[in-house]
């Protein structure tokens, strides 16, 4: 006879588990992986592995040091190490690759208190610690396929940086065709210059495809965030649509959207909340773009977001079923 | 009994140090700390300006004590301040203009440092010459010392350099001391520093690697000053007071500092 449990909220479970959804998000970065080998060579892997590597280290050396459970068995270090490597270009030195993991898992997550209680994306401050710290080495790309020898550049610019150059205010489409840019082909496969894990479009889409049917991430932020960069580009551009899908497919507003932003521990809970933040990384990534002397505002669009979430969800708070406003309350009495 | 006082006075001195490090402890004084310890010189010079008009003011308004009224006492406090800033500033910019440059807009603004205020506030506003002088000393030592080890990993990790521009503080007695000594490059002793593409960490002269450096010397310096039997006090004055719920003054030092 089954025996009568009296338990606290909540009784219906989905059974889902941290280590589960970090699998899957696992599973969904293996096609941008990849295409940065293919496009970059084996020194792309090496910076993966290095960065993983150094991000479980950190993750269980700091968690020993202050005395709390091992908990290296999530993946979610793993998830970081993955998305800080694909934040990085493919020929950087790899100490700073071990500096970033160091920063991005020590100071970020575990001074905080861990998975869950970190307020922003911990791969993207490492990304921005790194960035700070060595602009050269960050901005320098290798040139894609440089690595077997079939071209002469060794390194390049990123489209984003051609397209920065672009006078808004002139003919955009002949300056376009003037300016040294990839083909759009060229662009959703990813053989341009750029970070290892953000230049392939169609790998990113496919893992973002993934992380939706298996009901990972809602698709409520990296709808709205990247729909505002659309809008605003072709704002901009007087709608020129060639410009915004150059500005969608370059830089890192995809794997953003799909990866970074969607980040459960610094994103808000409600889906109109989502909606919000997606808008608010949109609208400040265009205007970095468009507007500062920085060709890609992507990660400090959504570390700025990220911190104005609790502001978020304050005001999307989703009402209580059957709750009644207090004036309405007022006027029935 | 005689031994006791001096003691007493000894203690004065010695708290600003570590126990009640006005930085690190009493968070105070914390803008220009962070904006001047990029480099050691710089953290050295604005800490011994500090110093000079920290004990002055202390000495003149613990002199002053029982002849300013208690409704203007702060405005009379910011005067005497100011008059020996003023004094500091001219004799920095006619000695070590080099430093005047560095510190920029920080030298003046020691008028308005919440160290020296509230040191004449609390302690020397209540207290005999000579212990007002000492907790001057005391707490502007404490203050060098932690913006020129603030200063000091700064600059190595920062900048990659040790004592870099040190020869500008030197220059006051002299042409050349130390044989010209002005502070070492590592990347110009240790060239394979380059080849190892070891960079500086930029992002350690930025004012998001002074907080991150100033938040882990805050925590040590807890650390050293842990469990030294500091309860924290409950006087009837305590509840107007700002900073109640994170004073850890004994009751007997409150006793003469907060209502003597």
């Amino acid at each position: 006879m089954k025996k009568l449990m009296v338990t606290a909220s909540p009784h219906v479970k989905s059974g889902d588990t941290v280590t589960g959804i970090m699998l899957d998000v696992i599973i969904a970065l293996i096609p941008a992986l990849i295409a940065a080998i293919r496009i970059f060579g084996p020194r792309a892997l090496l910076v993966v592995v290095v960065s993983v590597a150094s991000c479980v280290l950190t993750e269980y050396i700091s968690r020993k040091i202050m005395k709390r459970e091992n908990t290296i068995g999530d993946l979610s270090a793993v998830v970081t190490g993955i998305l800080l490597a694909y934040n990085l270009p493919a020929n950087i030195p790899l100490w700073m690759v071990v500096f970033g993991a160091v920063a991005a898992i020590a100071v970020v997550k575990q001074m905080f208190g861990g998975l869950g209680q970190n307020f922003v994306n911990p791969a993207i401050t490492g990304r921005i610690v790194l960035l700070v710290s060595f602009s050269t080495a960050m901005t320098t790309f290798p040139a894609p396929l440089a690595w077997t020898g079939s071209t002469d550049a060794l390194t390049t610019a990123t489209p984003l940086a051609a397209l920065s150059q672009i006078d808004l205010g002139g003919d955009i489409a002949a300056q376009m065709a003037s300016a040294s840019l990839p083909t759009l082909p060229q662009l959703f496969f990813g053989f341009i210059g750029g970070s290892l894990g953000e230049v392939c479009t169609v790998a990113l889409l496919i893992g973002g495809l993934y992380l939706w049917a298996r009901r990972v991430i809602s698709p409520a932020i990296p709808l709205s965030f990247i729909g505002t960069v659309a809008l605003i580009m072709l704002i901009a551009s007087k709608g020129n649509l060639t410009f915004m899908l150059y500005e969608l497919m370059s830089g890192g507003l995809i794997l953003g959207a799909v990866f970074m932003a969607t980040d459960y521990a610094t994103g808000p809970v409600s889906r109109s909340g989502k909606i919000l933040f997606g808008i608010g990384c949109g609208i400040l990534t265009a205007v970095i773009r468009l507007f500062s002397n920085l060709p890609e505002g992507v990660s400090y669009a959504i570390m700025i977001m990220n911190i104005v979430t609790p502001l978020i969800d304050k005001i999307t708070t989703p009402k209580p079923f059957g709750y009644v406003k207090e004036k309405k309350q007022k006027e029935a009495a | 009994m005689k031994k006791q006082k001096k003691n007493s006075l000894c203690k004065e001195f010695t708290k600003g140090i570590i126990k009640q490090n006005p930085v690190l402890r009493l968070v105070l004084g914390t803008c220009a700390t962070l904006a001047v310890t990029t480099s050691f010189v710089n953290g050295l010079g604005m800490g011994l300006a500090v110093i000079v008009v920290l004990v002055c003011s202390n000495v003149v308004i613990s002199l002053l004590r029982k002849a300013i009224p208690n409704k203007v006492r702060i405005p009379a406090y910011v005067i005497v301040i100011a008059a020996f800033v003023t004094i500091v500033q001219m004799i920095v910019k006619a000695y070590v203009p080099v430093l005047d440059e560095a510190l920029g807009i920080f030298l003046p603004l020691i008028v308005v440092n919440c160290i020296i205020l509230g040191r004449a506030e609390a302690f020397a506003g209540k207290n005999p010459v000579l212990a007002s002088a000492l907790d001057g000393l005391g707490m502007g030592v404490g203050f060098t010392a932690a913006l020129c080890t603030m200063g000091l990993f700064r600059e190595l990790v920062g900048s990659g350099t040790i004592l870099s521009g040190i020869q500008s503080l030197l220059s006051i007695f002299g042409d050349n001391v130390f044989g010209g000594f002005n502070g070492i490059d590592l990347y110009e002793v240790f060239p394979w520093l380059e080849k190892l593409s070891l960079q500086p960490i930029t992002l350690f002269i930025l004012p998001s690697g002074g907080f991150f450096t100033f938040g882990v010397l805050m925590a040590i310096t807890n650390r050293l000053a842990e469990g030294k039997g500091e309860k924290k006090a409950e006087l009837p004055d305590c509840a107007a007071c700002p900073m109640a719920s994170a004073c850890r003054m004994k009751p007997e030092e409150q006793h003469k500092e907060g209502t003597a």
